[in-house]
């Protein structure tokens, strides 16, 4: 006992405290969590990245989400969102939210992508969450076919089947996925923005994410074999089309064919 | 304008009264009379829509080699291209396109400019005229008199009755067209295997078992029984019952009644997929307002009160399937579901009695 | 019996080796005396009268196109991996009816084509159908004596519904198969035969691996065959009856005036055929339809954003979208004795359906009941001459729109910004108050259109030309119509409404009474033809302007 008291003082006994406990918060967070997606933060941030992303964050967003982004009444806790869920709220412009609503809407991105990254490296430091996907499992060159499958089982029912977007409740809405980038799209994954559920990557595999980029991208660069595709919103647009433009044509056709010729 | 006020109300806001009786009408002036075309006049305008005609014509001729060319030109091969397909339907079409609307407008006019369009007039007659039918009734009361069946009611009779009973083998003949449904729409594949051993919960589509800790809140798992794929016949059907959706939320959030208590896992929840209504997969899980949409007809179902309908056509909550987890960390479901999965059914109420006997 | 056909009778002999070959067909089919009976057969003309026609030459077109599919496709609902060129299901485990559709569509030369136009068709020929019949409703067409055929053009309207339904469920992708499952769940909540019924339409529990056949056969040889023999009576009571035509100068109820059938009419009709046939090639080269390679393979555990039927099933399942299952707490759905009455499926599915073909049915027997009109029409109504029957056929309109909308209801949240909730409540307040109020405002333009005319045919055509009178006043110069076109507005029947009558007892009972007050209603706002009296009225009335009218009608005439 007289010895460790007498190397608590020791110059290095706080730093060693400290590791200590940043071990132990650490390994219990992790066994808390075991979430297999906690891969962590590959991107190296700069110090001055994480300082400059404090200010603009001070700036731009602790009016909602709080100083040391800690929450407030108008907007949730960053603690732990990591840096791929900045990348992608304010990477698409969804945030700085532009007014209150059903759901942050997509916009002009507000920030630079330097700005965006400073941002992140600002809240990743915050605590451990998912990162910004590396450039591996964004090179549409997955399994075009199983992405289809994980698609269809997971995601066509609120995006649509060919991606295009559908109603949630109270006026919220699942967006199309054309224009996307594949970058976005991982991180809508594994953050699950707003009321998207997540799909960690103990749901779908880093690969299966990649399947699934590779399919969105395929058939968005494919574009529809049969022409134009209406929108791909289904026999909603289908019956409209016949009603309004093949009935119209052939209505105009009837009243050629039935006029008198001067 | 002012005062032309005639047709307007008298007293309410809608009656004009004028002679109505016949006492007075306007005579039918007849038909107006013919007009002549600038073809009918003019040897040129005529010569001229003779060559528009021949024109059209030969455009369809035009779509007509389109469409050989390109049905021809471009092979769709073993891998073809999206764009190759889409290049060739627009071509059949715009050739088919040509051929057909050429010979039709041509066609029709050719007979705008260059028949005669004279209106004709002709009678209306009787549908049935009474000579035809007193003839007739004649003919018939003829064929019932040499068929004597008025004079002879048992040959009448008995005819009816054979001819009444003849259908039945035609209808009982479609009762093999399927099986009686007897309890099958009340069992899954979810019930623990006769050894007791618990079914774990898979991920749909490839059936790996998951584990508790792999549920993260806020997420949501596409569920199917383990060994489903495995399954050699009846795949589709088993799977139309037992598809389930697994949610985490806060355990707070979940306010599970009494006799339900132990059906979740640390918040982790099982509810099946399919619509109380009509059974389309309710798979919409709005992991910020714990709401289940069905895309299908709107039904949304509230996580938080056991998935009590809060809007839309269905009636009844969906099931929940209990669940826990096993000595390996997997889930695994401690039972079937207690009452049958998807729309109801004249018998259900009968299976949930049968089922929690 | 008779000495028509006696040897020695001075034979025929034809010049050419086709007259040879026609006059042996005719010796012994008759044709001349059907081509005397039908070759200058008379046919009005309007734009209007063509949607039959668009009906048919559709039905004629899905024939030719379907057949060609009938040749690829394999109605096997086996289980296979798909191995064709469209990459993004390689592999996939699907059923043999998709994959062979997949092939049609990537693998089949023209496939793709045939699959478009076959669909396009399909829409256009239900489509034209209906507004076929809405023409036929909002004329009178179907009024005596035309119910019969009435009813046969109904039964086509069911008939085309059912062939389209079968057909979209054939390729077993996720749409369609979804589609199936809403279909199982309507019939599994039909009191006591439901469930058996579901059972035997799927050969057991769904989806089974019969049903693709069952509807294949039922696509492509049961309900065409009707259609093909209602399409036969159909038009052997056309002939029956000659076509309806327009009012207007020179035609009544006694006559049918319009071109003979050879040449012109048989040109314009068949040279028609090919337009519609070109136009629906049009839309098959530019435009996807049921794009199932986006959709993938059944699989009962996926669903799509925008699952919908086709529109004609739309009004149905926009009312099963409608309905609310739960109202406070209480459930829709009822457990009496011991059974489930599933009445937040079936009032929807049934009774919007079942009112709407009852009374398209039975519409023109209630109107002659009403009427007691026991004559033969051939002359059709203008529908402004008939507000209270176009007022009617406009409630149910929009009665059936609102249910058509509520189909697309969360297609019109997201392309309209409006939360799918609010789209929902909305069309559950219009499902009611929707065809009152287009009842209301239909019969009131029909009113004022009549109006319109009335004072048309009395003091002419406005022509916009304002002309000051010596003493200073102003006046619009109208120009009066001439006698045909005054005729066309002025040549129609404004029926009174007809008091209860006393039956052969002395007695008005009850029934008749009702029959009067129904009378009344239908057609006590009325706005009667103007007479020549009063356009004798009209034209003195003027007095002081009519010289500028009459060198105004001068003017008109003479180019």
């Amino acid at each position: 006992m007289k010895a460790l008291s007498q190397k608590r003082r020791h110059p290095l006994a706080a730093i060693a405290l400290l590791l200590m406990g940043l071990l132990v918060t650490g390994g219990l967070y992790a066994v808390a969590t075991t979430v297999n997606q906690a891969k962590a933060d590959t991107t190296t941030y700069s110090a001055s990245d994480v300082e400059e992303g404090g200010k603009l964050f001070a700036a731009n967003c602790a009016t909602c989400h709080g100083m040391g982004a800690s929450g407030s009444q108008s907007g949730p806790s960053l603690v732990g969102v990591g840096a791929a869920a900045v990348d992608f709220q304010v990477g698409t412009g969804r945030m700085p939210m532009q007014m209150n609503g059903p759901q942050a809407q997509q916009k002009p991105a507000q920030f630079n992508e330097e700005q965006t990254k400073k941002l992140a490296a600002y809240v990743a430091s915050l605590g451990p969450g998912p990162a910004i996907p590396e450039a591996g499992v964004l090179d549409e060159k997955g399994d075009a076919a199983k992405g289809g499958e994980l698609f269809r089982t997971n995601c066509a029912m609120c995006h649509n089947a060919a991606a295009a977007g559908g109603a949630l409740t109270r006026g919220k809405f699942a967006p199309a996925l054309a224009g996307v980038s594949g970058q976005h799209i991982y991180e809508a994954m594994v953050t699950g923005p707003q009321n998207m559920p997540v799909f960690n990557d103990a749901n779908i595999s880093p690969e299966g994410k990649r399947d699934i980029i590779t399919f969105l991208k395929q058939i968005e660069s494919n574009g529809s074999p049969g022409g134009a595709d209406l929108g791909a919103l289904g026999p909603v647009s289908e019956g409209l089309f016949v009603w309004i433009a093949g009935l119209g044509v052939i209505i105009a056709f009837t009243i050629w064919l039935t006029s008198r010729t001067s | 304008m002012g005062n032309h006020s005639d047709g307007s109300p008298n007293n309410s806001g809608t009656v004009a009264t004028a002679g109505q009786n016949e006492v007075e009408k306007f005579q039918d002036p007849g038909i107006p009379p013919h007009r002549l075309r600038l073809a009918d006049t003019d040897p040129r305008a005529a010569k001229k829509a003779e060559r528009q005609v021949a024109l059209l014509f030969g455009t369809s001729v035009v779509g007509t080699l389109i469409f050989l060319v390109s049905y021809f030109a471009i092979d769709l091969g073993n891998d073809s291209s999206v764009a190759t397909i889409r290049l060739q339907n627009a071509l059949l079409g715009i050739g088919t396109a040509f051929a057909m609307l050429g010979i039709g407008t041509g066609i029709v006019h050719w007979a705008k400019a260059l028949m005669p369009d004279h209106e004709v007039s002709e009678e209306r007659h009787a549908i049935r005229t009474e000579e035809d039918r007193q003839a007739a009734v004649r003919i018939v009361d003829d064929i019932v008199e040499e068929t004597g069946i008025k004079r002879r009611p048992l040959i009448r009779n008995t005819l009816l009755g054979a001819v009444a009973l003849a259908p039945l083998p035609a209808l009982a003949i479609f009762g093999d067209l399927g099986p009686r449904p007897d309890f099958t729409l009340s069992h899954t594949l979810w019930a623990p295997a006769p050894d007791g051993k618990l079914k774990r919960l898979a991920r749909d589509p490839d059936g790996t078992p998951i584990k508790a800790a792999d549920v993260t809140i806020g997420s949501a798992f596409h569920v199917i029984p383990e060994g489903l794929n495995e399954l050699s016949e009846g795949k589709l059907n088993e799977k139309a019952k037992s598809v389930v959706l697994l949610m985490r939320l806060d355990p707070d959030e979940l306010h599970p009644s009494p006799e339900r208590a132990d059906w979740a896992y640390n918040g982790i929840v099982a509810y099946s997929k399919i619509c109380t209504h009509v059974g389309c997969p309710v798979a919409l899980y709005e992991q910020q307002t714990h709401h289940l949409l069905c895309p299908c007809h709107q039904s949304t179902f509230d996580l938080t009160q056991q998935c009590k309908v809060i809007f839309g056509p269905a009636s009844r909550p969906l099931p929940q399937l209990p669940i826990a987890v096993d000595s390996e960390g997997y889930l695994v479901a401690t039972s079937d579901f207690h009452e049958p999965v998807g729309p109801t059914y004249w018998e259900r109420e009968q299976h949930v009695l049968n089922n929690n006997a | 019996m008779s000495s028509t056909t006696t040897p020695d009778a001075p034979a025929f002999v034809a010049k050419t080796s086709g007259g040879r070959i026609t006059d042996f067909v005719d010796q012994r089919v008759g044709g001349s005396g059907i081509l005397r009976e039908f070759g200058r057969k008379v046919f009005p003309d309007h734009w209007s009268f063509m949607f039959g026609e668009v009906a048919l030459y559709s039905f004629v077109i899905l024939l030719l196109s379907g057949t060609f599919l009938t040749f690829f496709f394999d109605p096997s609902m086996a289980e296979t991996h798909y191995s064709g060129s469209y990459t993004p299901l390689k592999n996939v485990e699907m059923s043999v009816a998709y994959s062979s559709s997949l092939d049609i569509s990537f693998d089949v030369r023209g496939g793709m084509f045939m699959r478009q136009v076959h669909h396009w068709s399909a829409l256009l020929f239900v489509a034209s159908v209906s507004v076929h019949m809405l023409r036929v409703f909002f004329t009178g067409a179907f009024r005596k004596p035309r119910e019969l055929n009435w009813v046969v053009g109904s039964v086509l309207l069911i008939l085309s519904m059912a062939a389209g339904f079968t057909g979209y469920s054939l390729p077993d992708d996720l749409l369609s198969g979804n589609g199936l499952r809403i279909i199982d769940g309507v019939i599994k909540s039909i009191p006591v035969i439901g469930t058996y019924t579901s059972f035997f339409l799927f050969g057991g529990e769904f989806p089974g691996t019969m049903i693709i056949s069952r509807l294949y056969m039922l696509h492509i040889l049961l309900v065409p065959a009707l259609i093909l023999l209602m399409i036969v009576m159909h038009l052997f009571m056309v002939v029956v009856h000659k076509h309806t035509q327009y009012p207007g100068p020179g035609r009544n109820d006694g006559n049918v005036v319009g071109y003979p059938l050879g040449p012109v009419y048989a040109a314009k009709a068949g040279g028609f055929f090919f337009i519609v046939f070109g136009v629906v090639a049009l839309m098959a080269a530019f435009f996807t339809i049921n794009p199932i390679w986006n959709y993938g393979p059944y699989d009962p555990s996926p669903v799509s954003a925008g699952t919908q039927p086709d529109w004609y099933i739309g009004f149905v399942d926009g009312a099963l979208r409608l309905m609310p299952g739960t109202i406070g707490d209480w459930k829709v759905e009822q457990i009496w004795f011991g059974h489930m009455f599933t009445f937040n499926v079936l009032l929807p599915a049934l009774v919007p359906a079942g009112i709407l073909f009852t009374v398209m049915f039975t519409y023109p027997w209630i109107e002659r009941w009403i009427t007691k009109d026991n004559r033969e029409h051939h002359v059709l109504d203008r529908p402004r001459n008939a507000p209270t029957r176009t007022a009617i056929g406009m409630a149910g309109f929009v009665w059936y729109s609102v249910m058509w909308a509520a189909a697309g209801s969360d297609l019109i949240a997201t392309h309209f910004h409006v939360a799918l909730n609010d789209v929902t409540y909305w069309l559950r307040a219009l499902f009611f108050i929707g065809p009152i109020i287009a009842f209301f405002v239909t019969k009131r333009v029909a009113l004022a259109l009549q109006r319109k005319d009335r004072e048309i045919a009395l003091h002419g055509r406005e022509t916009g030309r304002i002309v000051r009178l010596p003493h200073g006043e102003f006046i619009e110069v109208h120009a009066p119509l001439d006698e045909y076109k005054r005729y066309k507005l002025v040549g129609f029947e404004s029926p009174v409404p007809l008091p209860a009558v006393p039956n052969e007892h002395g007695v008005v009972d009850r029934k008749e009474k009702r029959r009067a007050k129904l009378s009344r209603w239908f057609f006590e706002d009325r706005v009667a033809p103007a007479t020549p009296a009063e356009l004798e009225a009209a034209h003195g009335h003027h007095g002081a302007h009519e010289a500028v009218e009459a060198a105004a009608s001068e003017k008109t005439l003479s180019h």
